[in-house]
């Protein structure tokens, strides 16, 4: 019981992370159809910035207070992954679109291994650690044995900060006029330019708000592990995107679903039978639930009158 | 051609609200349209008329720039849009309901009708959104459904009220009797002849139904594989042997 309660909170961190990067791959999926390869090198290279910033913060400017440097690292990361999230989508996809389906989804794979190698000629081959930033714990319970199930500040942090995010993210994508033209532009592009919607514009903004998200997923993923090397963008990265693929890709609870499945199921699989084996566990599950529900959990089987 | 430039004499102190000129428009290698030309005066009803493949709704497509014109020019208010950008020429004020409709199916109808206001950024939203839920009582009753749920009637109904949402000073209409029972269609042609006698709206109507279509319009043309053959108000039209043999023969008159 103990073993099952401490591997719960931990699963649930871990798919929070990866339910923020899963968002990126969805929405992208949803509106242009194209899943972006490298939107997993994305969180690595946001998780980075989010380093070097924090050593400026701690080391050069001497801010003490953790939360503050934690919150100037958040916002500052976002803005400048948002950034490269636009640039991406301008140089690299943009121009390529109206050509063949693959070209775009090429285009990715390229963009995936050049940000990850401008990485590693940029910061190094080794593993980058930061100082352990916040290390206090709840201990929740502790059994007879000796085992104690134990909360740390860290995963409250990352568990309400995936959840604030997802709330002001929802209601920006549900609520307001950008949000419907968004979700315009993903069900009818053609239609949404014919009433005075800037498709192109969209598109980018929705790379920017992918991007955001990973930025964030990236700053909780340093302060979870405290380290981060040029090759994490990948399996987090295809992680996430069986996320997005589990909970049915093109619908944003679905991601965070998945993600927090994949996150759950690994962990478990962790905890009961073996480490080695708990990406083939996730994978499988992922494979079982397509053979049932091709569209994904909350994934939405075409049905539409004409 | 004689007999359009007759009427658009009636009118040429002004230039015409919109004006087509020797519009050619591709497909790949397939030429769709091959030298149009329509004008459409501010304050009138016109319709074009034409077979199945005739290039109608390529024409519609054709004024907003997708697919964009390979020759000749398109002037909406004195401006040339052949080159602009769809969204660009939609914020001039001309509003499309399309071939097929194209409801966002996973959007309610109230979302429908606020992508429809979008372009003037919601300023009227209220006023207009009652107007249409006036003129469209069925809407009212579905505002909080999705779009996919509505039937083929409800759906032309929305198509038509989120393209007024703007207060377009161009509205075409694509085939909006297509598919309906004949009460709605009347009742659609009844909002079409109101919405012009009342607010002045123009209207360029693209139609099958061409007897319905000639006599609601002021003007019209016939088109057949790509090119303008005749030209006329709707009453002419409408009594010439060759638009009747074609188009109206078997049909309703």
């Amino acid at each position: 019981m103990d073993i099952f309660l401490q591997q719960l909170i931990n699963g649930l961190t871990l798919g929070s992370i990866y339910g923020l990067i899963a968002i990126g791959y969805t929405m992208v999926f949803g509106i242009i159809g194209m899943v972006n390869f490298a939107h997993g090198d994305v969180f690595m290279l946001s998780a980075f910035i989010a380093l070097i910033f924090f050593l400026i913060l701690t080391t050069w400017l001497g801010i003490s207070s953790i939360v503050l440097a934690l919150l100037i690292v958040l916002v500052l990361s976002m803005i400048l992954t948002s950034l490269w999230g636009w640039a991406i989508e301008r140089i690299a996809y943009r121009p390529l679109r109206g050509s063949f389906r693959l070209a775009p989804l090429i285009s990715a794979i390229g963009v995936s291994i050049f940000l990850s190698n401008f990485v590693q000629v940029a910061q190094g081959a080794r593993n980058k650690p930061t100082a352990p930033m916040v290390r206090d714990v709840i201990v929740l319970y502790q059994s007879e044995a000796g085992y104690t199930v134990a909360l740390s500040y860290k995963q409250i942090i990352i568990m309400l900060t995936t959840a604030v995010l997802l709330t002001i993210f929802w209601y920006l994508v549900q609520k307001t006029s950008l949000g419907r033209a968004q979700r315009a532009c993903e069900q009818d592009r053609k239609m949404a330019s014919l009433l005075g919607i800037d498709v192109d514009k969209t598109i980018s903004l929705t790379f920017v708000i992918g991007a955001a998200l990973a930025s964030v997923a990236g700053t909780m993923y340093l302060l979870y592990y405290g380290v981060v090397s040029f090759a994490d963008g990948f399996v987090p990265g295809v992680k996430a995107f069986t996320a997005a693929v589990l909970g049915g890709i093109g619908s944003l609870p679905g991601a965070v679903l998945g993600g927090l499945i994949i996150g759950l199921i690994e962990t478990f699989w962790s905890a009961y039978f073996s480490i080695e084996y708990k990406d083939v566990a996730a994978f499988s599950i992922l494979a079982i639930v397509l053979i049932f529900m091709p569209s994904g959990i909350l994934g939405r089987p075409e049905v539409e009158k004409v | 051609m004689s007999m359009a430039e007759q009427n658009i004499g009636v009118k040429a102190a002004r230039e015409p609200l919109l004006s087509v000129r020797g519009v050619k428009t591709y497909y790949g290698n397939i030429i769709a349209l091959k030298g149009v030309d329509i004008d459409v005066n501010e304050g009138e009803i016109v319709t074009l008329i034409g077979a199945n493949g005739a290039g109608k709704s390529t024409l519609m497509m054709t004024i907003f720039g997708n697919p964009r014109a390979r020759e000749g020019t398109i002037r909406f208010a004195g401006q040339d849009i052949t080159k602009m950008p769809t969204h660009e020429i939609a914020r001039l004020s001309i509003a499309q309901s399309p071939e097929g409709r194209r409801i966002f199916a996973r959007m309610t109808v109230f979302e429908n009708l606020q992508m429809g206001a979008s372009i003037n950024g919601m300023a009227h939203f209220n006023e207009d959104l009652e107007r249409v839920c006036t003129l469209f009582p069925r809407l009212k009753e579905r505002l909080q459904q999705r779009g996919g749920t509505l039937s083929g009637g409800e759906q032309q109904m929305l198509a038509i009220a989120r393209a007024l949402m703007s207060r377009p000073k161009l509205l075409l209409l694509d085939e909006p009797s297509l598919g309906l029972a004949p009460l709605i269609v009347k009742q659609i042609f009844d909002i079409i002849k109101e919405l012009n006698k009342k607010d002045g709206m123009t209207v360029f109507l693209v139609e099958q139904n061409a007897y319905h279509a000639l006599r609601l319009a002021h003007r019209g043309y016939v088109m057949v594989t790509g090119n303008i053959t005749m030209s006329g108000t709707g009453k002419e039209l409408l009594e010439n042997p060759q638009v009747r043999a074609a188009y109206l023969e078997g049909g309703h008159h």
